[in-house]
């Protein structure tokens, strides 16, 4: 078999057709009410996440801390430009057209800003990526807490709202699709061959910097979508989205399904934003027909816990570095 | 309004970084000896505060009066209570990974810091909103002419730099502190000489942790309110001190520590968004300029 590439991605293809139709057909038919397709949304748009954090952390074994920070910036670039635009002309033609324009803009953004927190920290070797990401992360809310054209601490209100279904899991779809190939390609195996043993790679040659500089600006550019995304879908971008436990959030979503693994940052994205709002359900069910004052930490009580426990008896996650064969390529499976 | 560098600016910046350097020295000695930023240092020191805290409303009725016996309780309860939770952290958390690859001990410090501060905030005698901090000595301002110094800013001050100065005779002249030396340069050989590795890993978390109490005890009575999350930004900032000074660095850190607080007093007086924004504008320098720190020491590749 000459190029198993194309063989195998129209099964990709077709899987996402299939579970894209289903949950249309669901949702048309009132079977599934607006309630369950709002956290799909939302879960899809975590997958987006999950997965280009999965390529900084996972694939290429840096440790960032601020993936929030740059969906911040994608939500408030984004989010200010479309309310920009159609607050001078309401019926602009074209409106989905410039929603995804400015989508795109708001991730080269935080691509951008990736590219200049990463390049000093990223050029060392060590753990500074981790603690120039945190303080990223926590600059970036008080920048948007201090900006009075963005709403300050009250946040961006009136976002137009286009994010639908249809276009966040196009979004996810393509994001799994661009990552998958990049980690196939030999940019994506010089990436692996930092985390696998970040010497040896650089002296067979491989410009460590510059691939590490590339993962962390990608990463950041889905991130960044992501934020859009998210900001088109509530209507609103709130500097307390983007803080530090949020991309905490998102890093136990990579290490319950597995360092390296999409599939497992995809399926754990889907799984923790359910049990995330189950939690809150079952608490605040609990917190009523008891009358313990039990209030949200909790929640992040049994996350932390959650992701201590990985940590100490799966390090590698659930999945490991395990693939499901829709996404592998090049494999005779 | 005069300049920024006034006499005023100076002693608080003095005070904020005695804060910080009683914190970034537990973060560069646990990082000089296991090689772990430990995110959950800044929560010893928030678990230091309301040691003290509980300790003052529990002490107070036997105690009523007597300040010295009060403060003096209290100080060892803060140390208490950040050494022991320190310890507990590595026992329970750290010491199982050590052997595993570095990222899983550091994923694993985060989350042992958002259990302690969820935790504490879901704790319903706690809870995660402020409390504010007794007056365990009585207030008094002193006039100098050019600065007014509260008397809990002098005991800041003083209780740092006599902390410091113990460590650095335990580190310098014990049997303890040549151990902590020796594994923090060579851990396969230190054990190899009969150290016991892990014995000397506790203690020093302990230390560290103690430190991080004091400064949360101290912290507390200045400003004086307490609440879970307050050891975030202290935590953080401390850390940006320690790389500053050369992580590992033991006068590094203190010198970072100063530096820091200086740098933020002042630049808090010019404008509160650059005084949140000086630390992480001083980080990223640091690592373009001089990424092993003022005091660091250079080191290469072991192949």
């Amino acid at each position: 078999m000459p190029n198993l590439k194309t063989i195998k991605l129209p099964k990709l293809l077709i899987f996402a057709a299939v579970l894209y139709a289903a949950i249309e057909i669901l949702y048309k038919t009132d079977l599934m009410n607006g309630y369950i397709l709002h956290i799909i949304n939302q879960s899809l748009i975590y997958v987006i996440l999950a997965v280009s954090l999965n390529l900084i952390n996972g694939i290429t074994g840096q440790f960032s801390l601020g993936h929030m920070g740059f969906a911040g910036v994608g939500a408030y670039v984004s989010g200010t430009l479309t309310t920009l635009i159609f607050k001078l002309s309401p019926s602009a033609p074209g409106g989905m057209l410039v929603f995804i324009a400015s989508i795109v803009a708001g991730g080269i953004a935080a691509a951008i800003i990736g590219f200049l927190i990463g390049f000093p920290s990223l050029r060392l070797k060590g753990d500074y990526l981790a603690i120039v990401t945190l303080g990223f992360g926590e600059i970036i809310r008080t920048v948007f807490n201090n900006i009075d054209y963005v709403g300050g601490p009250r946040g961006l209100l009136g976002i137009p709202k286009f994010s639908n279904f249809t276009v966040i899991f196009v979004a996810a779809f393509l994001t799994i699709v661009i990552i998958r190939n990049l980690i196939e390609s030999s940019h994506g195996r010089a990436m692996l061959s930092i985390r696998e043993n970040e010497l040896a790679a650089e002296l067979v040659g491989i410009d460590t910097t510059k691939y590490k500089v590339l993962a962390f600006s990608i990463g950041a550019f889905f991130a960044g979508i992501a934020g859009g995304l998210f900001a088109h879908l509530l209507q609103l971008a709130h500097p307390t989205q983007f803080g530090f436990i949020k991309s905490v959030e998102v890093l136990i979503m990579i290490y319950a399904g597995g360092v390296g693994s999409i599939t497992g940052s995809t399926v754990a994205a889907f799984a923790l934003t359910f049990l995330s709002e189950g939690l809150r359900l079952g608490i605040r069910f609990v917190a009523d027909t008891t009358g313990l004052p039990i209030g949200g930490e909790w929640r992040m009580v049994i996350y932390s816990l959650l992701l201590i426990f990985i940590m100490l008896f799966r390090t590698e996650g659930l999945m490991g570095t395990k693939e499901s064969r829709l996404i592998k390529i090049g494999e005779a499976d | 309004m005069g300049s920024i560098f006034n006499a005023q600016q100076i002693v608080n910046g003095l005070q904020v970084g005695s804060i910080y350097a009683l914190i970034a020295l537990g973060y560069t000695m646990v990082y000089g000896i296991v090689r772990l930023i430990n995110f959950a240092h800044g929560d010893f020191y928030m678990i230091g505060a309301y040691a003290s805290y509980g300790a003052f409303f529990l002490f107070n009725a036997f105690f009523a009066g007597k300040t010295g016996i009060l403060a003096f309780i209290v100080l060892v309860a803060s140390m208490l209570a950040g050494g022991l939770i320190a310890m507990l952290a590595n026992r329970l958390a750290y010491r199982p990974l050590r052997y595993k690859p570095k990222l899983s001990s550091l994923i694993t410090a985060i989350g042992v810091s958002m259990f302690l501060e969820y935790f504490f905030s879901a704790l319903p005698m706690i809870g995660p909103s402020y409390r504010s901090f007794p007056d365990i000595l009585p207030r008094v301002e002193i006039n100098l002419g050019i600065a007014t110094i509260s008397n809990y800013v002098i005991i800041d001050i003083a209780v740092a730099a006599v902390l410091m100065v113990g460590l650095t005779i335990l580190v310098r002249y014990s049997v303890l502190g040549k151990a902590m030396r020796a594994v923090s340069q060579d851990k396969d050989a230190a054990r190899l000489m009969g150290i016991d590795i892990e014995k000397v890993i506790g203690y020093t978390f302990m230390i560290g942790g103690a430190f991080a109490g004091v400064a949360g005890l101290l912290a507390g009575m200045t400003y004086p309110r307490i609440f879970p999350y307050m050891g975030i930004q202290p935590g953080l900032k401390a850390f940006i001190a320690a790389v500053l000074g050369g992580i590992g660095s033991i006068p590094g850190a203190v010198l970072g520590a100063y530096i820091m607080g200086l740098a933020e007093t002042f630049a808090s007086a010019y404008n509160s968004l650059i005084g949140e924004g000086i630390a992480f504008a001083i980080l990223i320098l640091v690592l373009l300029i001089r990424p092993r720190g003022l005091l660091g020491e250079k080191t290469a590749d072991k192949i």
